[in-house]
């Protein structure tokens, strides 16, 4: 992130908690996601990042028993009284633990979401289904077998297929939540590099349990544990030795017990 | 110090105890496989008695032939034809209704009461017994909503008694396209239908068509439901609307086994082996189905 540019948040989050019937998964989070950053999540498991994921774009419409309180902004609205959650999803776009190819092809895979939003010119589609993929650094994997099932591929393909879903939607926000899990370390380090170019262009929240992936990656880096939001801060100052929590400096340094 | 334990060179050997443990072992497994064995007994002596008693009677003219003398002599063109207008009436009926209360239960209900009653109220139909859905089609269709005793109301009261069949089969179809794939669609903002339209429905077809077929092989040899709503014992005409009264196989069969005074031996057999055979080969068109289905894996 260019310092001295103004920054502007695009997504801004007071007072979060979320519940699962009576187990609170998050509690009493405060931050603020800017615009063309890469906001990085790290933490043991069970500490509230997916969670923090979940009621980024609504996903509390579909977890049976989940509940959200406190205030989440996305581009300036508050994220519960938006009406057209459509709209709010396809303004997201979201990227889970284990790659999901759909059971349609390559290209449909990709072509669905402009489909499902009008698009419905071949070329338009074609441009579309390239650019994704390339973006996604697979095109040239695939390009040969379009038509073939995608949910057929590889899992290190089938994630970056997921990701090419992702861009087809022409998100402003993108989530990810440890991306990397069923990925091989090759297309971790090629879907690393395919997240900072698309920097440039869009925002990216990056929830991580490689401590190592945010500190590569993330332009600031949040710290959560057992449901808070323990410290954010500037990843380059976290992992220069500016953490101000004892737990932070503990689990940056693999200390966690 | 302790010392490093080794395998004792007598620790293969078979100990009395062991040895017992294994006569009883190979015993159970004998008294199990004969249990299983059992049950394939009576299908399959069913099957050798109607192919021995009933084959004699079978042929082209059997089919084609309108029975004549109450059954006694002629084919069963008419019966046969009868069960076909019943069945496709039952299965266009049923099909679409319980797909589409299938869709609903398995991607929009919630868990709530509703829900539940819904589900507690698909169990009960199923063990309704039939000559109870016979009685409840004599009073919903052929008299209240004044459909006559037709092949309509009996088309009605299959359906109403094969809809848990269809429910539940096309519920486990739905259940088995992985959450994951919804999920990543309605985070692209596509919206229920839109998920089931492209993703669910394409994917469930093989279990859509299990459940259509076990309908009309049921349908096929229901004989209580229709005998009171549509189907009679000797109808000279062919169907030509569906407020016609028909004959049927199961109820001619029925008849002519029962009811019906000098009917040479063969004659029931045949209907029976006639029904049967449809049956079977309704089933064996589902298992070919889900056996297609089931070998080009698509995740």
């Amino acid at each position: 992130m260019v310092t001295g540019a103004t920054t502007r948040s695009l997504v801004t989050v007071r007072g979060l908690s979320v519940r699962y019937g009576n187990h609170v998964a998050l509690q009493g989070v405060d931050l603020d996601v800017n615009e063309n950053e890469i906001f990085g999540v790290i933490g043991p498991a069970n500490g509230g990042k997916t969670s923090f994921l979940r009621a980024l774009n609504r996903m509390d419409d579909f977890v049976p028993h989940m509940r959200v309180d406190g205030e989440v902004t996305f581009a300036g609205r508050d994220v519960r009284t938006i009406r057209n959650l459509y709209a709010l999803r396809r303004h997201i776009g979201v990227v889970f633990p284990l790659p999901v190819g759909l059971p349609l092809s390559i290209y449909d895979n990709v072509a669905l979401s402009p489909r499902l939003s009008g698009t419905r010119k071949r070329a338009q589609l074609d441009e579309i289904v390239e650019r994704c993929l390339r973006r996604a650094a697979l095109w040239d994997e695939v390009k040969d077998r379009l038509d073939g099932l995608g949910s057929l591929l590889s899992g290190g393909q089938q994630q970056r297929l997921t990701i090419a879903r992702a861009l087809s939607q022409d998100p402003e926000l993108l989530l990810l939540d440890e991306f990397s899990i069923a990925v091989d370390p090759v297309t971790t380090m090629r879907i690393e590099e395919v997240l900072k170019e698309l920097r440039q262009e869009l925002t990216i929240v990056l929830v991580t349990n490689l401590v190592q992936q945010a500190r590569r990656l993330a332009d600031r880096t949040a710290f959560f544990l057992d449901g808070r939001c323990v410290e954010i801060a500037a990843t380059d100052a976290l992992f220069g030795g500016g953490a101000r929590d004892q737990r932070t400096v503990d689990y940056l340094e693999g200390r966690f017990g | 110090m302790t010392a490093v334990r080794t395998v004792p060179t007598d620790g293969f050997a078979t100990t009395s105890r062991e040895r017992r443990a294994l006569t009883v072992q190979h015993a159970a497994r004998l008294l199990f496989l004969l249990v299983a064995l059992l049950l394939l007994a009576p299908v399959l002596c069913i099957l050798a008695v109607l192919v021995v008693e009933g084959a004699p009677g079978l042929s082209l003219d059997f089919f084609l032939t309108k029975p004549r003398d109450n059954g006694a002599a002629g084919g069963i063109a008419t019966a046969l034809v009868g069960t076909i207008w019943l069945t496709m009436g039952a299965l266009v009926l049923a099909l679409p209704l319980g797909v589409a209360a299938a869709i609903y239960l398995s991607e929009y209900a919630r868990d709530n009461w509703l829900t539940r009653t819904i589900q507690v109220a698909i169990v009960n139909l199923a063990g309704v017994p039939s000559i109870v859905h016979a009685l409840f089609g004599v009073g919903a269709f052929v008299y209240f909503l004044g459909f006559g005793k037709s092949i309509l109301a009996a088309s009605c009261t299959l359906a109403v008694m094969t809809l848990p069949v269809v429910i539940v089969s096309t519920r486990e179809a739905l259940q088995a396209v992985p959450k994951a794939f919804r999920e990543a669609c309605w985070n692209m903002g596509a919206t229920r239908w839109q998920t089931i339209w492209h993703i669910v429905l394409p994917n469930s077809g093989g279990g859509i068509l299990t459940g259509l077929i076990l309908v009309v092989s049921r349908a096929v040899g229901e004989t209580a439901p229709i005998m009171f709503t549509g189907a009679v014992f000797l109808r000279a005409l062919y169907p030509s609307s569906v407020f016609d009264k028909t004959m049927a196989l199961s109820l001619h069969l029925f008849n002519v086994s029962t009811q019906v005074t000098n009917v040479p031996r063969h004659v029931p057999f045949a209907v029976a082996l006639t029904l049967i055979m449809v049956v079977l080969a309704m089933n064996a068109i589902a298992i070919t189905f889900r056996m297609r289905l089931r070998g080009r894996k698509k995740w």
